[in-house]
């Protein structure tokens, strides 16, 4: 009976695969590390829930949050989950590098099946959970302002897709507890991941967790398509777009493009393991070549999904920290499409190796290399900004000038592996991981920390810590140097990546620089953490609220720190391409409206967490074989669809009068604040209102 | 006393840690012992001299702007409306556009002579070699010879080698830095790479594609003899060893990396194929 009754219910599961019954079995450092995870999860957990509940927030955390349609908390909702995945996937690379420098001629603490984990866990994270929420999250918060619109085209849309991220990521955490993640990498390759190689629960997590992330991801770039084509304010032509706003358009339609080829692979991937298909396995006619094409179909365009945004980021902050227009705007944005377009063009660079003939690696080869061209005239355009400009080094511009010193490196090595011969050296070895890092560390991690520091103002309304920013800032690049140089060099040397033993003596001196450099890394996101402490703390001195803490040049600055729900009173119109940098040379920065008129906004909606907290647990019930779950799932999911489309009474109405109100409270505050110079814009006397100079 | 006893040690201690970390890279291509990793060095070199003209203004001008023009330096010319030149959109445009179309037939040339499928020009009739990836451990089949190795190629200096690769198992790669750049092995697929040493030594070779839990013990040494001895190597083997018989066969496929390698005197016919067609079989 009993036999009968628990298999259906709980699948697969059984006491084993609680880690914490695997340490208590078998209570080695590794497993015991595995079972501290886990408690960390639940404990984290337990605590977030506890103090919501004392603090008696469930209730404004559910209506002004959780269930908002509203695109600015969206985006901020994504980058906490961001900094949330990155702060675990981070532990997870101190803990490899600790290993490997440990594991000279010697096991180490870690053992080879809970290493695999670690780099694999850490990769879809960075990718997926870090790197992808981050950008889109700021995005969504900053994409509309700059083209002075109220919201996205589908804010019931967005809402869903952050619910899908976040309920992949979730999967991510609940793996952490209940069973083991797949450790066939971020890449996931087969055969290695088929049921013949791999027969546990990781790979179906790994494939759950990447296709709700996908599938949110490739809403995500409908939504911001649609809305950059449609909802721009009067004037606002294509080519006056900030080009933070050019680079969400291209980085939109590669995900529109991009994301599906992974969905597929997954999906095909999932067939073999569930239904038994013959996609790519060893037997009965399966090619897994045919799996790495569509990955890497998806994957490189993925590179220029993460790295465009980071280069609109950059192009905001160079000028807006130079003082100066933007230098060669219409290269900028030929570069950014040609970009776009080429990321389509390599994607067989990832496997070289493969065997085929001579010509084909050939013009990939000088394919990938052609990128190299539009993305140099980039970094000369920035230069070209500084020059003759009035360069102010905050933390922003910091991380700007790291990233282009640096980024340059990654360049170099990006083309020796462009290089077929050359590739064949340093393929799947440390010297990779190196060029990658080197291109994500500084390229996108230190844009979206520029892009934190210098939108964070006009998000919460008061400047961030900048002394603990600069330090934070030269860990960030102190420990990316560190860690990631000695790479190159055991790369070159042979030393494969995913290695959780070392045999060779010499090696021992760059892992522990490697691993030093790891562990001020870390620090350098602890820093992070107490800058922010920090400024909560001491926010009522560091208050930007007239909205303008660093002379702006684009609409988003135009408006009151923290900005009302509503973005503007009256939609604005634009006559040039830097609208309120112009607007406060000729005198006129904050014109009242006309007119106060009501503004509709749309209504929070319970669809988005349902869908996202309903599809996890889907996810979860396909993992463990809980067929139930599954079934119970899809049904939900569906039903929460329909229900939906029932409901009329969506918009709601903010009356003109509240409008107002708000509007003349913002403009009296500010016409008691004094305008002040750009030499003190990072003390105290920086209220928002950027003194006119030039 | 002591404290300078103790610094010298530091010291000691310090130098040898910095020479072992300089070991490192003569584990690497820098210190090739083949003509394909030869002609690969050869090729990095000149990539290295000519990526200085390419990172080199960037690594110069970013500093150097951002200093000259920073807010408290008021001797500069301020033109916060200027962000065009045709001059200097040449200057971005062209010279980059350029050294990718130089680099562009160096990549088509090299790509065509480093070709791993191309035979090596020689005298000498190519020695063939068959490679299997297993997990976690690579047998090293000598057709010719009637012989093979677990985790230890024996190759003659100065002749061509042909490999065939294939996997019994996962995807693989096979890489002998200080020989030649790697090849994927798959299952039922056969790839090939072609190499020669030009010295005899002792050269390690690995799997860089990661395939479970032994995946960091997969590696093998391969042993470039002169010829003579590499003749005497192949009929001592062929006396001493243990037959890769029925016994022996199913123990290749378990998943496991042997301490020492492991030679067989003598393989069954046509080994290679027959695990080219095993591995794309349905598995019971």
């Amino acid at each position: 009976m009993t036999e009968g009754v628990w298999p259906a219910v709980l699948g697969r599961f059984v006491w084993h695969s609680l880690p914490f019954v695997r340490a208590w079995e078998n209570p080695t450092a590794s497993e015991i590390i595995g079972a501290g995870a886990a408690s960390i999860v639940i404990f984290g957990a337990v605590l977030v829930v506890a103090l919501i509940t004392r603090l008696g927030k469930w209730r404004s955390l559910w209506s002004e949050w959780l269930t908002s349609l509203d695109h600015k908390k969206i985006g901020i909702m994504y980058i906490v989950l961001a900094f949330v995945m990155l702060t675990r996937a981070l532990i997870e690379a101190v803990l490899m590098r600790m290993q490997q420098a440990a594991a000279v001629g010697s096991p180490g603490f870690l053992a080879p099946n809970h290493f695999a984990q670690l780099f694999s866990t850490h990769g879809s994270i960075m990718i997926f959970f870090m790197a992808m929420p981050f950008l889109v999250g700021l995005i969504n918060y900053v994409m509309p302002l700059q083209i002075g619109s109220r919201d996205v085209a589908f804010p019931l849309l967005n809402s869903i897709s952050l619910w899908l991220t976040g309920g992949a990521a979730g999967l991510m955490m609940v793996s952490l507890v209940i069973g083991e993640f797949s450790t066939g990498g971020w890449s996931g390759y087969p055969p290695y991941t088929e049921l013949a190689f791999s027969p546990g629960v990781g790979p179906d997590y790994w494939i759950w967790a990447v296709t709700l992330g996908s599938v949110g991801s490739t809403l995500t770039g409908i939504n911001f398509a649609v809305t950059i084509y449609k909802m721009r304010c009067d004037g606002m032509h294509l080519m006056r777009m900030p080009l933070f706003v050019w680079t969400a358009l291209c980085t939109s339609i590669l995900m529109i493009f991009a994301m599906p080829p992974l969905t597929v692979a997954t999906a095909l991937l999932a067939l073999d393991r569930y239904l038994g298909f013959h996609f790519f396995t060893n037997d009965l006619g399966g090619n897994m070549m045919n799996y790495a094409n569509l990955f890497w179909l998806f994957g490189h365009p993925e590179v220029y999904i993460l790295i465009l945004p980071a280069f609109g980021v950059y192009s905001e902050v160079v000028a807006t920290f130079s003082s100066k227009e933007l230098y060669g705007y219409t290269s900028l944005v030929l570069a950014t499409a040609a970009i776009a377009l080429l990321s389509f063009t390599v994607w067989v660079h990832h496997f070289f190796t493969m065997g085929q003939n001579a010509n084909i690696n050939a013009a990939f080869g000088i394919a990938t290399m052609a990128i190299g061209v539009p993305t140099g005239v980039k970094i000369y355009d920035w230069i070209w900004t500084m020059f003759r400009g009035e360069v102010r080094f905050s933390v922003p511009m910091l991380y700007s000038l790291a990233f282009m010193m640096t980024f340059v490196l990654g360049g170099l090595t990006g083309i020796i592996l462009a290089i077929p011969p050359l590739d064949y050296l340093v393929h799947n070895t440390l010297f990779l991981v190196a060029h990658f890092h080197n291109m994500l560390i500084p390229g996108l991690l230190y844009a979206m920390l520029a892009g934190y520091h210098y939108w964070f103002p006009k998000a919460f309304g008061f400047r961030l810590d900048e002394k603990w920013g600069r330090i934070s800032f030269g860990c960030w690049v102190a420990g990316f140097y560190l860690a990631f140089m000695p790479l190159y060099v055991l790369g070159a040397a042979g030393m494969a990546r995913r290695t959780q033993e070392v045999f060779e003596p010499a090696f021992r001196p760059w892992l522990y620089v490697a691993g030093a450099g790891a562990l001020v890394l870390f620090c350098a996101l602890a820093f992070l953490f107490v800058q922010l402490w920090v400024s909560i703390r001491d926010r009522d001195a560091n208050r930007v609220f007239a909205g303008d803490p660093w002379d702006g040049r684009g609409l988003e600055w135009s408006i009151s720190a923290p900005p009302p729900e509503y973005n503007y009173a009256a939609l604005p119109r634009v006559h040039g391409r830097d609208p309120f940098y112009e607007a406060k040379r000729k005198g006129n920065p904050y014109p009242p409206p006309a007119s106060y008129d009501d503004i509709e906004l749309p209504k929070n909606s319970k669809t988005g967490p349902v869908i996202g907290v309903v599809g996890a647990a889907t996810a979860f019930g396909l993992v463990w074989h809980m067929w139930w779950l599954a079934v119970i799932g899809v049904l939900a999911i569906g039903a929460t669809v329909i229900a939906r489309s029932f409901a009329r009474d969506v918009r709601r109405i903010i009356p003109a009068a509240e409008i107002e109100r708000t509007e003349r409270r913002w403009l009296r505050a500010e016409a008691e604040i004094t305008p002040i110079p750009r030499a003190v814009e990072t003390t105290p006397a920086n209220r928002g209102l950027a003194e006119v100079s030039g | 006393m002591n404290a300078s006893r103790g610094k010298s040690a530091c010291f000691a201690l310090l130098s040898a840690f910095l020479l072992s970390g300089c070991n490192a890279v003569k584990l690497g291509v820098m210190n090739h012992a083949g003509p394909i990793a030869a002609s690969q060095w050869r090729l990095y070199s000149i990539v290295a001299v000519v990526l200085i003209f390419v990172a080199g203004p960037v690594l110069l001008l970013t500093p150097l702007i951002a200093w000259h023009y920073r807010l408290s330096n008021k001797h500069n010319a301020f033109r916060p409306n200027w962000g065009f030149s045709w001059t200097l959109e040449g200057f971005i445009w062209i010279p980059p556009t350029a050294i990718v179309i130089g680099l562009a037939f160096l990549v088509w040339s090299y790509t065509h002579a480093l070709d791993p499928y191309r035979p090596l020009v020689s005298a000498q009739a190519p020695l063939e070699v068959q490679a299997v990836g297993l997990d976690w451990k690579w047998l090293f089949i000598e057709p010719d010879q009637r012989f093979a190795a677990v985790n230890l190629l024996v190759i003659p200096v100065n002749r061509p080698v042909h490999i065939s690769l294939t996997s019994g198992t996962v995807m693989q790669s096979l890489l002998i830095p200080q020989l030649s750049g790697q090849i994927y092995a798959m299952a039922g697929m056969t790839t090939h790479l072609n190499l020669a040493a030009s010295r005899p030594g002792v050269y390690r070779g690995e799997n860089t594609q990661f395939n479970g839990a032994g995946f960091q013990n997969e590696k093998f040494n391969v042993v470039a003899l002169p010829p003579a001895d590499y003749d005497r190597w192949v009929e001592q083997a062929r006396a001493s060893g243990h037959p890769l018989d029925a016994a022996a066969y199913p123990a290749l496929f378990r998943q496991s990396s042997p301490p020492q390698p492991i030679v067989f005197s003598s393989i069954p016919q046509d080994l290679f194929q027959r695990i080219l067609v095993q591995s794309t079989e349905p598995r019971s």
